[in-house]
């Protein structure tokens, strides 16, 4: 039996993340100091105020041949980027761009800001799988893929803080603060190429951006996005299997609760 | 200095289909035979327990790293090419089994008509029919001589199909029966009979029953489990070279096989033009090595054929400007003019997308080959029109939204899914043509990780590409809408190719034909002026067929273990040579 999730339209989700990062000031970068310190000792996206099953993602899941449960204690935590401040305008940033609504969780909620720390830290955040020799051209062709100096992760940093930037300049506030709609207008210029950032086209970080976003709400749990599999049940996917021979040929549409690939793979060693 | 390892009968470069199949010929003849692998010793093993899509559909965790190696790529033949950077625009694969352990499946032979394009072109249209910059050719070899190899490679695989009925009989059926009807599949198959064309369920790669091969080696059914393509099977139930061809060739011990072996040079002795072994690097120690041979096969991915043989100074190198030259030339392959297509969406009905197999589909041949009037056309061959169930993960799943929204926010979230299992996908095929402005050398500018140039391809558009794209989409949308879809979204046709490497299908610059003028290799793809050189794989293929490759590769691989064969026991050139080829 799959432990049922979290039911994001519940009464008892009184504030969303917006509300959390706004009335703890946490992400608001004009605090410092002590303050800022002591904001972040229990701040961590993802761990939900109400909801004890929204914490089960990292550790494993009640499917059967799984390991843990309910009270899987939450480890997420950043270990690629360095300033709070940069984490909580990604974190934004990926709200809005997979925003929670009447289906179910956003971004935040799903753990996506985590999946993307932990994705640039490894190989593909430091490029360790592509060509890195010289010399670099990253403005010379528009459809040469990524020809960037910069490391996946140099993008994303070098990307974020020059989105905080471009706030400040544009609506004199941080980020994390302003309005949806103005958020969004400010990722749509990025989106547009409309802003110098350098080492990079504006485009290109923003299609990052865009692209690992949904990558962390879709990938399995055990990357720290899609959180308690609920990306895959809002989009009525059930993880691996080992074979769909019965069904293959079905006329109706196979409906069922996900299994992750912890569970795929036996629940432990 | 490179240790001297005792010679062999034969040494084979590249451990895919084509290599696992000289292999395994040679093995069963009693050769002493040598594969050299770049990868690793990949075994099913590796496969079992990992279906992951962020790992092997965005990671790509079973293709090439770029770090050391990579190819570069431009238009124009005066341009600078980049390099290309990232392994989301260029897949290759490595390991044991190479590419062929992630492909899909999809199994058609090519064409009577494109054996001998040129030719049947003319005949049927004149030589006006044929563009001034297409580097039209035959093959040097006709659909019948092919035929029993072929048929060969279909029983090592186990192919599961059923008569195509546009194409020439078959001497007899499939090995396998064909893979199971889907509802979607079914939707495509009664629209195009409405329409009055000819549907058949794609002959595949993955096994519809239990089989044994010819060699005794055994396949598993297809469980549909979806992670096909870019993936490796972990249940033996996809023709690959590993469920097949290097078991047998293994089961030899006058075959031994040398994995994370990077074979960079193909040793050439100018005065005897012969071919005396390949030198190459162990990617574990850094150690070289060189392994003496009677005969060198190269049959690596074309990118690989072409470079080794430049990098060896073997051949004359094509020059666009002077259009001499042979090494290089005609380089080809399904670039982003083909499978375009269209994209139905349905409001009321969901599909089990998240089932299938990689060649799990249904396809017309109407408009192939020369199928079809083509007087009237402004271009020449054609393709499949195929609507496939590889089956989806979630990632994937989420890009099923109309353009009306955006790519991202609350729009983006709400249709996407919606339409997550409620949308279908028609694709055209087509072939691929060959021109003088499109060829492979090496890049003045960027090296490997060893200090040796990458391959640079020049590649743009020609004639055929633009046009024979706008006719397939226009023949997917008149399925789409028999098929019922609510809103129908056709692909915009490219501008220009643009430097994704992604789709695996990437041949010619070593190609055979029966005129040494116009072609480097005969057609048991032994080179016409290097009697013990075999370049065997997609690399000879004149221009690209309007299928996908892989059936085409095993039998000419097939054909070519034969060539060696015939070579080891008796000697000199295997073929005569006919100016027969017009040189466009």
């Amino acid at each position: 039996m799959v432990k049922k999730g979290s039911d994001n339209n519940s009464d008892e989700k009184v504030f969303s993340r917006r509300d959390f990062l706004k009335t703890t000031g946490v992400a608001a970068g004009g605090i410092a100091g002590g303050a800022l310190l002591g904001g972040f000792t229990g701040f961590q996206f993802g761990s939900d105020q109400d909801s004890e099953s929204a914490e089960t993602g990292t550790g494993g899941e009640t499917a059967e041949g799984g390991e843990g449960g309910a009270e899987t204690p939450e480890f997420a935590a950043r270990t690629f980027f360095s300033r709070q401040e940069d984490f909580a305008a990604l974190a934004a940033a990926t709200e809005r761009i997979y925003p929670e609504d009447d289906n179910g969780p956003g971004a935040i909620e799903l753990g996506v800001p985590y999946f993307i720390d932990n994705q640039l830290y490894g190989t593909w955040g430091t490029n360790g799988t592509d060509y890195r020799m010289g010399p670099y051209e990253p403005m010379a062709s528009d459809t040469h893929g990524r020809q960037e100096k910069l490391t996946r992760g140099e993008m994303f940093l070098l990307g974020i803080r020059r989105l905080r930037e471009y706030a400040v300049e544009e609506h004199d506030e941080e980020f994390v603060k302003l309005e949806p709609d103005v958020q969004d207008e400010i990722l749509r210029a990025f989106e547009s190429g409309d802003v110098e950032v350098p080492g990079m086209r504006a485009a290109a970080f923003f299609s990052l951006l865009r692209n690992t976003t949904i990558e962390g709400v879709y990938a399995d749990p055990v990357y720290g996005g899609n959180k308690n599999m609920e990306g895959w049940k809002m989009i009525q996917y059930p993880g691996p299997r080992m074979g769909w021979m019965d069904e293959i040929t079905s006329e109706e549409f196979v409906e069922l609760e996900p299994e992750s690939l912890r569970a795929y793979q036996g629940g432990g060693i | 200095m490179a240790e001297v390892l005792d010679k062999v009968d034969a040494v084979v470069v590249g451990m895919g289909w084509a290599g696992g199949i000289v292999s395994a010929e040679l093995a069963k003849a009693g050769k002493n035979v040598v594969g050299l692998e770049k990868g690793n010793h990949a075994t099913r093993s590796d496969y079992i327990g990992v279906k992951d899509e962020l790992r092997f559909d965005n990671r790509f965790e079973i293709m090439q790293s770029l770090k050391g190696d990579t190819i570069t790529s431009r238009n124009e033949i005066d341009d600078t090419a980049l390099p290309i950077r990232t392994m989301q625009d260029n897949q290759m694969g490595i390991d044991l089994g190479g590419a062929s352990v992630h492909w899909a499946g999809a199994s058609y032979r090519y064409w009577p008509y494109e054996f001998e394009i040129r030719s049947q072109t003319i005949e049927r249209y004149g030589e006006d029919k044929i563009p001034d910059d297409m580097s039209l050719q035959d093959w040097g070899i006709t659909y019948e001589e092919l035929e029993p190899y072929y048929e060969k490679w279909e029983d090592t695989a186990g192919i599961s199909g059923e008569q195509d009925p546009m194409a020439p009989e078959r001497n007899k059926p499939w090995p396998n029966p064909p893979l199971n009807e889907t509802p979607s599949l079914k939707m495509f198959k009664d629209a195009a009979t409405n329409l009055g064309l000819h549907p058949f369920q794609i002959a595949a790669g993955n096994m519809s029953q239990n089989y044994e091969n010819p060699d005794g080696e055994k396949l598993n059914a297809c469980m549909y489990c979806s992670f096909c393509t870019r993936a490796g099977c972990d249940f033996d139930a996809k023709s690959d070279p590993l469920a097949t061809v290097i078991p047998t060739a293994m089961r030899h011990d006058n075959f031994e096989l040398r994995t994370r072996a990077n074979v960079r040079r193909v040793l050439y002795d100018d005065d005897s033009k012969e071919a005396t072994g390949v030198m190459y690097v162990d990617e574990t120690t850094g150690e070289e090595f060189e392994q003496p041979a009677d005969v060198v096969v190269l049959a690596a991915f074309a990118f690989t054929n072409n470079r080794l043989l430049m990098l060896s100074d073997i051949g004359e190198q094509y020059d666009p400007k002077t259009r001499e030259g042979l090494i290089g030339r005609n380089f080809n392959g399904q670039y982003n003019s083909a499978f375009h297509g269209v994209r139905g969406f349905f409001n009321d009905k969901q599909f089990n997308l998240y089932m299938g197999a990689g060649a799990l589909g249904a396809a017309v041949n109407d408009y192939a080959a020369d199928n079809f009037d083509h007087s009237d056309l402004d271009f020449i061959g054609g393709g499949a029109i195929e609507l496939r169930q590889y089956g989806f993960a979630a990632i994937s799943s989420s890009n099923n939204y109309t353009r009306e929204v955006p790519s991202w926010g609350a729009d983006y979230k709400a249709e996407s899914l919606k339409y997550a299992h409620s949308a279908l996908r028609i694709w055209y095929t087509n072939i691929a043509m060959s021109y003088w402005h499109n060829y492979v050398d090496l890049d003045p500018t960027y090296k490997d990780e060893y200090g040796d140039p990458l391959l640079r391809i020049t590649y743009k558009f020609g004639s055929n590409e633009k046009p024979i794209a706008k006719f397939g989409v226009e023949k997917c949308r008149e399925i789409m809408e028999e098929m019922g879809a609510d809103i129908i979204e056709e692909d915009e046709i490219a501008e220009e190719f643009d430097h994704v490497f992604s789709g695996g299908h990437y041949t010619g610059g070593v190609v055979m034909g029966d005129d040494p003028e116009t072609s480097v290799v005969n057609n048991y793809l032994q080179m016409w002026d290097v009697d013990n050189l075999f370049v065997v794989g997609g690399s000879a293929f004149p221009q690209f067929g309007g299928h996908h490759p892989t059936p085409t590769i095993g039998a000419l691989a097939y054909r070519a273990a034969e060539g060696v064969e015939r070579f080891l026991d008796e000697g000199g050139q295997l073929a005569t040579a006919k100016s027969k080829t017009m040189r466009a």
